[in-house]
């Protein structure tokens, strides 16, 4: 298998664009194809301060990497979730990047800072988990944005990631969501505006760019994610490409350019409807915002137990010629 | 005739898969979707046509992802990235 552009060997496989890369262009690949979203989609202009949302993750970490090689002003923004040894080690992972690249991480600590973790937090607030902590995620991403002065917010989703999405709001037919499921959410309303640069590439991608650049990021899932229906839209999804390469992109791409203007009306009339959160301030559409609710429910609830891995990934049933653990 | 040893995560554990044989055979035989992993080998990223010899060893290593990214407890006002 050869390099689609110096058939040196390649090192990837990417069947949706029916093309093999070798390091160097895989990189390349990976950079060119982000550039084409920034540009397509009007994501950052020249000069712009970027925060981008840090997890400590492959994709978070990767367009991080992508954003500092073209040159823009992008700092990272950690948030301490305080989920035992996955957040010790994802902070890890975070810290590392930010040390190597001489880049500035800003930390939020959700237990030292507001006094809740996602695990007792979310249990305490009757949401589950991954609600409690994308809730958290995107006020304090938001907030931190606004504080520090920057343009916009950048965050590592990905073509698997908006798929998933579309996926589940078809199905349910989430006629709002739709409306507002968009590479770019303008600023508005109080909002940073908020981006996703890497929806030109898939996860697998995004993995690999992180393994050949030599980045560290944190291999294991979330032990709360465990039954999280999105992980079930993808490898929906996934078998479907497996057998239609491409699917993933067509059916992606194709709402934003046919259907998703449908949407938009009812998606904007909600916006219209905000008000200052009476507490924060935040743009919310209730008196309080749903961020200072969480907090006052699951504020003080401290500590909690550590949680259990579960498994996530790959997992099929073991062939009879294999020893060790169950897949 | 050797072996291939195999990392797989999520949770960590080791197998070993008797004979040489191609990324693509091991991962069908392993009944893994190619779509939903990467294959790493002494440090970079191999392909579905590389060849994997009995002394080799190898990490099937998962990138699926997941988190909030649906709208079930989203308010309207807050939907955005999540991540």
């Amino acid at each position: 298998m050869k390099c689609r552009v110096c058939r040196e060997p390649a090192i990837i496989d990417i069947r949706r664009h029916n093309a093999n890369f070798c390091t160097e262009h895989f990189v390349k690949l990976c950079r060119d194809q982000t550039m084409k979203a920034i540009d397509e989609f009007d994501m950052i202009a020249p000069g712009e301060r970027v925060l981008v949302a840090v997890s400590g993750g492959k994709d978070s970490l990767a367009i991080w990497d992508i954003l500092l090689d073209l040159g823009y002003d992008a700092d990272g923004l950690y948030l301490g979730l305080g989920i035992g040894e996955y957040s010790d080690a994802s902070g890890d992972c975070a810290r590392a990047y930010a040390r190597s690249r001489e880049a500035r991480l800003i930390e939020v600590d959700l237990p030292d800072d507001y006094g809740y973790d996602i695990p007792t937090g979310a249990r305490a607030a009757k949401r589950v988990p991954c609600s409690a902590c994308g809730l958290s995620k995107r006020h304090l991403f938001d907030k931190a944005a606004i504080d520090g002065g920057y343009d916009v917010v950048v965050t590592g989703h990905n073509l698997d990631d908006e798929a998933a999405v579309l996926f589940g709001n078809v199905i349910r037919w989430q006629t709002d969501y739709l409306g507002r499921q968009l590479p770019v959410l303008p600023a508005r309303h109080g909002f940073p505006r908020k981006v996703k640069p890497l929806v030109r590439l898939g996860e697998r991608e995004m993995a690999a760019y992180c393994v050949v650049k030599g980045i560290d990021y944190i291999v294991e899932e979330c032990p709360m994610a465990a039954g999280n229906k999105h992980l079930g839209y993808k490898e929906a999804l996934n078998a479907i490409e497996a057998t239609s390469p491409g699917s993933k992109h067509d059916f992606y791409f194709g709402f934003l350019s046919r259907a998703s203007a449908h949407f938009r009306p009812q998606a904007e009339g909600e916006q219209a409807d905000l008000l200052p959160c009476t507490s924060c301030g935040a743009p919310t559409t209730a008196e309080v915002c749903a961020f200072c609710r969480l907090v006052e429910r699951a504020g003080g609830h401290l500590p909690v137990p550590e949680p259990v891995p579960v498994e996530l990934g790959p997992s099929r049933s073991a062939p009879a010629t294999t020893t060790g653990a169950h897949l | 005739m050797g072996a291939v040893k195999v990392l797989l995560r999520n949770p960590r554990r080791e197998l070993e898969v008797a004979g040489a044989m191609q990324v693509s055979t091991l991962l069908n035989r392993l009944d893994i979707n190619r779509e939903s992993v990467i294959v790493i080998r002494a440090n970079t990223v191999v392909p579905g046509d590389a060849w994997l010899n009995g002394d080799d060893e190898v990490e099937i290593r998962p990138v699926i992802s997941g988190g909030d990214f649906g709208p079930a407890d989203r308010e309207p006002a807050e939907n955005g990235p999540g991540r």
